[in-house]
């Protein structure tokens, strides 16, 4: 019997070291992809055991997005008390889908992984296991994020609100927007019908228009070409031909002003200041082409336009073309003079031109997280205001900031008036391939101490179709911003 | 091996299944809640004094003892009871109810069964018994189906699976019956084909036993035990006589009823195709969500594990029971899985090494039986489990939930351990 005895041993030997196998290929080999399938609940079990910081607005009583106890799997569920209307700010968080905003850009804080975070227990110090997250304090000003809502209604655009003096983001907010809470639910079958919906849409809610995508400036940009004149000897009394249409160079084409009218009651000649004031486009072609693409394309930059200015959010800066692209295409100086052509910006770029005119020339880098605090509320890291750069002179800066106070005085910006105050515009109304004209104001108040500055975008100008103009449409929108912010 | 250092040996080991027993109990507290257990010195106390009086049992009812085996199974145990603990305090309270039980009925065996061959004069009162043990639930108004398998009896208050105790009675009916008709169902006279067989008044054990596996699989559609009964019966009438006759007959009649049961019940086929489908995408939420839970708990755990109370064993259906092994993969690793397998190869290599040594045939087989049980159920659940084979729910010995199995299968150590004692020559001792 022993000879079977010792086969048995053998055979089940054999058995064994097939278990051994098998446990070394999936705990070792396997272990990987298998530990990585989507069905794999751990991972996602563990992010979601820590409480996720909670964003806060410049109040620090205002929540934007915070975390709230469940009894599912996944312990804590993200929660946007407000809805849509922080969504260009917070992004979401989602189980399915990732995450974006700054609930992308402030994870690692959010889930308390950055340093700086004192575990709870000794046993969360022994594990190197945060349990809870660090709060993000942002810039932004709940009542100036509804103003801005409230203003913007149901136009598509977007609004940016900064500080001038520290570059803080304000306020941000875009049509149309998103409510990010059902893309932050656990169920699956919420989040995918969210998400579906979204991405379907052709109006891309998930891209903030504040911030992410580029359209014409149109005549706002001309803020950006006069202080490329101002800076290259032009004043602001210079005097320029002042026909009703501009016969191009290289072409057979003309450029016309907003209408083809014929303003300023046919004054041969006018000056910068009063051709910003209504805007002419004829002149600013002809300035466009004394000046020259190089003096306008490396203004731009100055400003931020094709470089990469420091945001907290991924977000797109104003784009124009090289100035040796320019060189064999003259007609195309003249229109990018005026905001168009191949030039693209969106509000947060064009309110930090107008921030820099404001400050004195000064370009502070825009802030939207001032702090961080751990959950006893101990500030663990402070972001300082930062200036962007310096692209352009005093002078040049008090000599626009006299102009663009003019617009709201006298000029095609009269809509964004306060009694009271002095407040510094200008409009834009940037022609479109298809579809109706973008309807833009850019502005900040008051003139003389400038607190906050505010641009809009009112997408194929809104309700007023194609009679829109930045004055009619987007001035009224920037003027109730305005008011919110100095109304204290 | 004097009876001293035999003593010491089995103390030692003993001992270190406490430590290590203990340790697991107050890690897993420790990792659950991040304080150590209130009641530690209490369960220190119960499983000392339990496994320490387990151990002066052995050392004064069965001098010359295998020193090992109750050590390896205590510690066994002991870290089952720990993870248990880990999944699910309310199951732990009872499971360690049943530790106790187990531990005095492993007592009481070595007390009652002074002379294990005494058992050889019982070969057909043991053989109903078991066979009775085993058919017990199909007993229309005290058999009940849980989870589509009729395994389980319920008398007044008391619910337990017969189908253990029959498990480790119908080992001893083998035994006996093989050890004084083995020369007879040795000697092959008949031919069918290139196979010899022998007489068919000798094969009726053989196909009883398939009888009894195929009632136990159509009837109480328990596939793990049926499987389970039938590779041992093969594998101990093939050591008993020597014929690979029996083999090869053997795994005809079980692929005869591995067809049938797969023909006719659609419960089969579908433990087949999760088994080979458990992480498709159309399985994986639902049919397969079982078995791919349990790979995931294994493949999170990796080499180290994420340690005792970190991970999430409590995603994965059952695993307290039948999943066991998953939840001791992700929290322990690799390092864990491949130590409690070794337990398992020392306790089945001691057994063998006891069915080497010892001369009486009864003895042998016995030894033969015991062992192959440990060995065999351990390959159906964790290969199962690892999806090495189609998963068939059974306990994984010593370290599953459930008090049925936990106390048969001391029982059956307490055999093993009485069967080690009686060493050769001293065929007169009490």
């Amino acid at each position: 019997m022993n000879r079977q005895i010792r086969r048995l041993g053998l055979a089940f030997l054999v058995l064994f070291l097939l278990l051994f196998g098998q446990v070394n290929y999936l705990q070792v080999f396997a272990a990987k992809s298998l530990a990585d399938n989507p069905a794999n609940q751990r991972h996602l079990i563990q992010v979601y055991a820590v409480r996720r910081g909670s964003i806060l607005a410049r109040d620090e009583r205002t929540v934007l997005a915070t975390s709230r106890l469940t009894d599912g799997t996944l312990r804590y569920l993200r929660v946007y008390p407000a809805g849509q209307l922080y969504a260009s700010v917070t992004g979401f968080a989602s189980v399915l889908f990732g995450n974006a905003g700054l609930e992308a850009a402030q994870n690692d804080a959010l889930q308390g992984e950055g340093s700086g975070l004192v575990p709870e227990s000794f046993l969360d110090e022994l594990l190197g296991r945060p349990v809870q997250g660090a709060t993000v304090v942002t810039t932004i000003d709940p009542k100036l994020q509804r103003a801005a809502a409230r203003a913007l209604g149901n136009l598509p655009g977007a609004v940016v609100a900064l500080d001038p003096r520290t570059g803080d983001v304000l306020a941000m907010y875009a049509n149309p927007t998103y409510d990010p809470n059902p893309l932050a639910s656990h169920d699956p079958k919420v989040s995918g019908a969210a998400q579906a919906k979204l991405v379907k849409d052709p109006q891309k809610p998930l891209l903030s228009r504040a911030s992410q995508e580029l359209f014409p400036p149109g005549s706002t940009f001309k803020m950006v070409t006069a202080a490329a004149a101002l800076e290259n000897g032009i004043t602001p009394d210079t005097l320029f031909a002042n026909p009703p249409k501009l016969d191009l160079p290289q072409t057979n084409h003309a450029l016309q002003n907003f209408g083809g009218e014929h303003c300023a009651g046919g004054t041969p000649q006018i000056t910068l200041a009063l051709a910003f004031e209504i805007s002419r486009n004829v002149v600013f072609g002809e300035v466009g082409l004394k000046i020259g693409a190089d003096a306008i394309v490396t203004q731009a930059e100055k400003f931020g336009f094709n470089d990469t200015v420091p945001f907290a959010l991924p977000w797109a800066e104003g784009r124009i073309p090289p100035a040796e692209s320019f060189a064999q295409a003259l007609p195309a100086v003249a229109f990018s003079a005026i905001g168009q052509e191949d030039v693209l910006a969106n509000p947060l770029q064009m309110a930090l031109v107008a921030e820099a005119i404001a400050d004195h020339g000064t370009e502070m880098a825009p802030r939207l997280v001032s702090e961080l605090r751990d959950p006893s509320g101990r500030v663990i890291a402070t972001v300082d205001p930062t200036v962007y750069g310096t692209p352009i002179s005093v002078a040049t800066a008090s000599a626009l900031t006299q102009m663009m106070v003019s617009v709201v005085q006298s000029g095609t910006g009269t809509a964004a008036q306060i009694p009271g105050v002095v407040v510094a515009g200008k409009t834009g109304t940037a022609q479109t391939a298809s579809g109706n004209p973008h309807a833009w104001f850019v502005s900040f108040a008051p003139a003389e101490n400038p607190q906050i500055v505010v641009a809009v975008v009112v997408l194929n100008g809104g309700s007023l179709g194609s009679e829109a103009t930045g004055g009619h449409v987007a001035a009224p929108i920037a003027r109730a911003v305005l008011q919110a912010a100095l109304r204290g | 091996m004097n009876a001293l250092l035999r003593w010491r040996t089995q103390l030692g080991l003993t001992l270190g299944a406490i430590v290590l027993s203990v340790g697991a109990y107050v890690l897993v507290t420790l990792g659950l809640t991040g304080e150590t257990p209130h009641g530690v010195a209490g369960f220190v106390a119960l499983i000392a004094i339990a496994y320490l009086a387990a151990d002066v049992a052995i050392v004064n009812l069965v001098p010359g003892a295998d020193p090992i085996l109750f050590p390896t199974a205590a510690l066994l145990a002991g870290l089952g009871y720990a993870l248990i603990y880990r999944l699910n305090a309310g199951l732990a309270a009872e499971q360690l109810g049943w530790l106790i039980l187990g531990l005095a009925l492993f007592v009481l065996t070595l007390v009652l069964v002074r002379d294990h061959r005494s058992l050889d004069g019982y070969t057909y009162t043991i053989g109903l018994i078991g066979l009775g043990f085993l058919l017990l639930p199909i007993v229309p108004k005290i058999g009940e189906t849980i989870n589509g398998a009729r395994l389980w009896v319920r008398l007044g208050p008391i619910s337990f699976q017969p189908s253990e105790a029959g498990k480790v009675l119908l080992v001893v009916f083998m035994a006996s019956y093989l050890a004084s008709h083995r020369e007879l169902l040795a000697v092959a006279t008949r031919r069918i084909g290139p196979i010899r067989i022998p007489e068919p008044k000798y094969l009726g054990p053989l196909l009883i036993a398939w009888g009894v596996s195929l009632a136990v699989l159509f009837i109480e559609k328990d596939l793990g035990s049926s499987l389970l009964f039938f590779a041992i019966f093969v594998a101990m009438l093939w050591a008993g006589t020597g014929r690979a006759s029996y083999l090869v007959l053997g795994i005809v009649l079980f692929a005869i009823a591995a067809l049938l049961g797969y023909l006719a019940f659609p419960h089969v086929q579908d433990r087949v195709a999760i088994w080979f489908h458990a992480l498709d995408p159309s399985y994986i939420k639902d049919r397969g969500y079982q078995l791919a839970q349990g790979q995931f708990a294994l493949a999170t755990g990796g080499i180290g594990g994420t340690g005792l109370g970190q991970g999430h064993p409590g995603l994965i259906p059952f695993v307290a029971t039948d999943f066991i092994f998953a939840a001791i993969g992700e929290e322990l690793g690799l390092l864990g899985t491949v130590a409690v397998l070794l337990l398992y190869v020392v306790i089945v290599a001691r057994g063998l090494r006891l069915a080497l040594t010892q001369q009486d045939p009864f003895t042998k087989l016995l030894a033969i039986g015991l062992s192959s049980t440990i060995a065999l159920q351990t390959f159906i659940i964790v290969g199962g489990v690892t999806r090495l084979i189609p998963l068939t729910g059974i306990t994984l010995p010593f370290v599953s939930y459930g008090g049925s199995s936990l106390v048969a299968n001391f029982v059956l150590l307490g055999l093993l351990v009485r069967a080690s004692g009686t060493r050769t020559g001293e065929a007169s001792h009490p």
